[in-house]
């Protein structure tokens, strides 16, 4: 399929990613498949921002601009070059 | 004095008084933590009453270990009762709190002075927020004072006098073509790495201390006393929750006896999200991806405290309501007939509520009610313009007799 998808990674996130600030995930449809992606190469990633199969609730993903609760949630698909976006979702008001 | 550190709201993971503000483990929100065992209720008391006035009086419970100097610093605002509020209402005691009679016509002005107090302390040399409207006016002015740059993100569509409040203090002004949740996301992103103090990104916690000051206040101006019931606005749901925990840690230290009030949120029915969730009795709130009302500083979709304010309205036996945009326009008319008070749409909305309240029941004839005012008419004109009209005369007594009537017809 040949489906390439790019996640941006906050840098407090970045003590389990070994540094990286972006990764790319290939033949993933949703981003649900995308973090999965994610949770295999980074160890200790997924206890940082999923829990019960499921986000933790103060973690927010976008997918090319746009919050994935708006959407499908991790259902939402993913096209080719799409950026996934992680962010903290404790700022404001 | 009794300041900690940082914790984590969820895990209760640790963390130093530096920029932080989400726990890395989790993701939860970090809030500063005190160790108030040591504070004497009457020492303390009394350290309060000599202090300044502002909410450096305070200072025990605020997050430094030295009390900062600031050139523009907020609070003692009017408490003010409201006896013929109450009377309209039907019920016995209404106090208002005038937070409009800060330097820059909000309550931001206490969560910015304690930003900014802690910006510096830190050695930032750029400060910046997300706003709907009032922070953006107060970042932009204490800033000047303190001789910070700072750069101010809003929503494009916000109401002109609030941008005009803003761009006079010489701040940089960035209008984002988006919801205030697409400038809060913008925000959380340029805090990444920008190494500016985002008020209400990276020093969050810090800021959020500041409305503990409203609920000081209110218990210090009763004569250290509670009161039975509290209705403030939620926008993100800082605000509500962190009155509350200033009640509490004073109750804590024993300045307070009894227990918190019942606390009642107040929401636009275009922006409600908290208020959705408390009514379909959920934990999380769904947020609202267009918001519309001409609330527009309430104009939050995606509400970072929302989850706190639902379990601090159910814990506190208060509740979250909404009202629709004309009884905004009602709620300002009400105050500002009833008490002289000129509040903003925000404002509207909180005596709204509380009109609301007041005619479902949910009121004790006893009670002790405040109702937090947390803005200024001036700000948002156009929510009463063509709701009353002049009367045009010529400069003579006939025309004016022509138009209102003579003395004997009078």
């Amino acid at each position: 399929m040949g489906v390439s998808v790019t996640v941006k990674i906050p840098t407090q996130l970045r003590s389990v990613t070994a540094g990286d600030a972006e990764a790319v995930v290939d033949e993933a449809t949703t981003v649900g498949e995308v973090l999965d992606g994610l949770y295999e190469r980074y160890d200790g990633l997924r206890d940082r921002i999923a829990e019960d199969g499921d986000l933790r609730r103060f973690v927010n993903v976008y997918v090319a601009g746009e919050d994935i609760r708006f959407l499908d949630g991790l259902d939402t698909p993913v096209e080719d070059g799409d950026e996934v976006t992680i962010l903290p979702a404790v700022a404001g008001g | 004095m009794p300041v900690q550190g940082l914790k984590c709201k969820e895990c209760g993971e640790r963390y130093p008084l530096d920029a932080r503000y989400f726990c890395e483990k989790c993701f939860g929100p970090l809030e500063v933590d005190y160790d108030l065992a040591g504070l004497d209720a009457a020492e303390t008391r009394r350290r309060i009453q000599a202090g300044p006035p502002s909410i450096w009086r305070y200072a025990d419970f605020l997050p430094f270990e030295r009390r900062p100097r600031t050139a523009l610093a907020a609070g003692i605002t009017p408490l003010v009762r409201a006896d013929r509020l109450a009377e309209k209402l039907g019920i016995r005691e209404v106090w208002v709190k005038n937070d409009a009679a800060n330097p820059t016509h909000s309550f931001k002005d206490r969560v910015v002075t304690i930003a900014l107090a802690k910006a510096r302390e830190l050695g930032y040399d750029v400060v910046a927020c997300a706003s709907t409207g009032n922070l953006a006016n107060a970042v932009a002015a204490h800033a000047a004072a303190a001789g910070l740059e700072s750069y101010v993100f809003i929503p494009a569509d916000l109401e002109e006098q609030k941008i005009l409040a803003t761009g006079v203090y010489g701040t940089n002004l960035v209008a984002v073509r988006g919801s205030y949740d697409e400038v809060n996301r913008l925000c959380t992103q340029l805090a990444d790495d920008r190494g500016w103090a985002f008020v209400n990104v990276n020093l969050r916690p810090y800021y959020a201390e500041g409305s503990k000051t409203l609920g000081f206040e209110i218990a210090e101006q009763l004569g250290f006393e509670l009161p039975d019931r509290v209705v403030a606005p939620i926008a993100s749901g800082s605000l509500f929750t962190r009155i509350a925990r200033g009640f509490q840690e004073w109750i804590d230290v024993g300045l307070l006896e009894g227990r918190i009030p019942a606390m009642n949120g107040a929401q636009p029915a275009g922006c409600a999200p908290v208020a959705a969730a408390f009514e379909a009795g959920r934990d999380v709130c769904r947020p609202v991806r267009f918001p519309e009302t001409i609330a527009k500083s309430l104009a939050i979709g995606d509400p970072a405290d929302g989850p706190y304010a639902i379990e601090l309205a159910r814990r506190s036996g208060g509740g979250i309501d909404s009202v629709n945009d004309e009884e905004i326009r009602e709620g300002i008319r009400l105050l500002a007939e009833t008490t002289g008070v000129f509040t903003e749409t925000a404002g509207g909305v909180t005596v709204a509520v509380l009109r609301k309240l007041a005619e479902r029941g949910d009121i004790d004839p006893g009670e002790r009610v405040v109702l937090t005012i947390t803005g200024e008419g001036l700000k948002t004109l156009d929510a009463v313009r063509g709701t009353f009209e002049a009367r045009e005369v010529e400069p003579t007594v006939e025309s004016f007799e022509e138009a209102v009537g003579s003395p004997a017809a009078a």
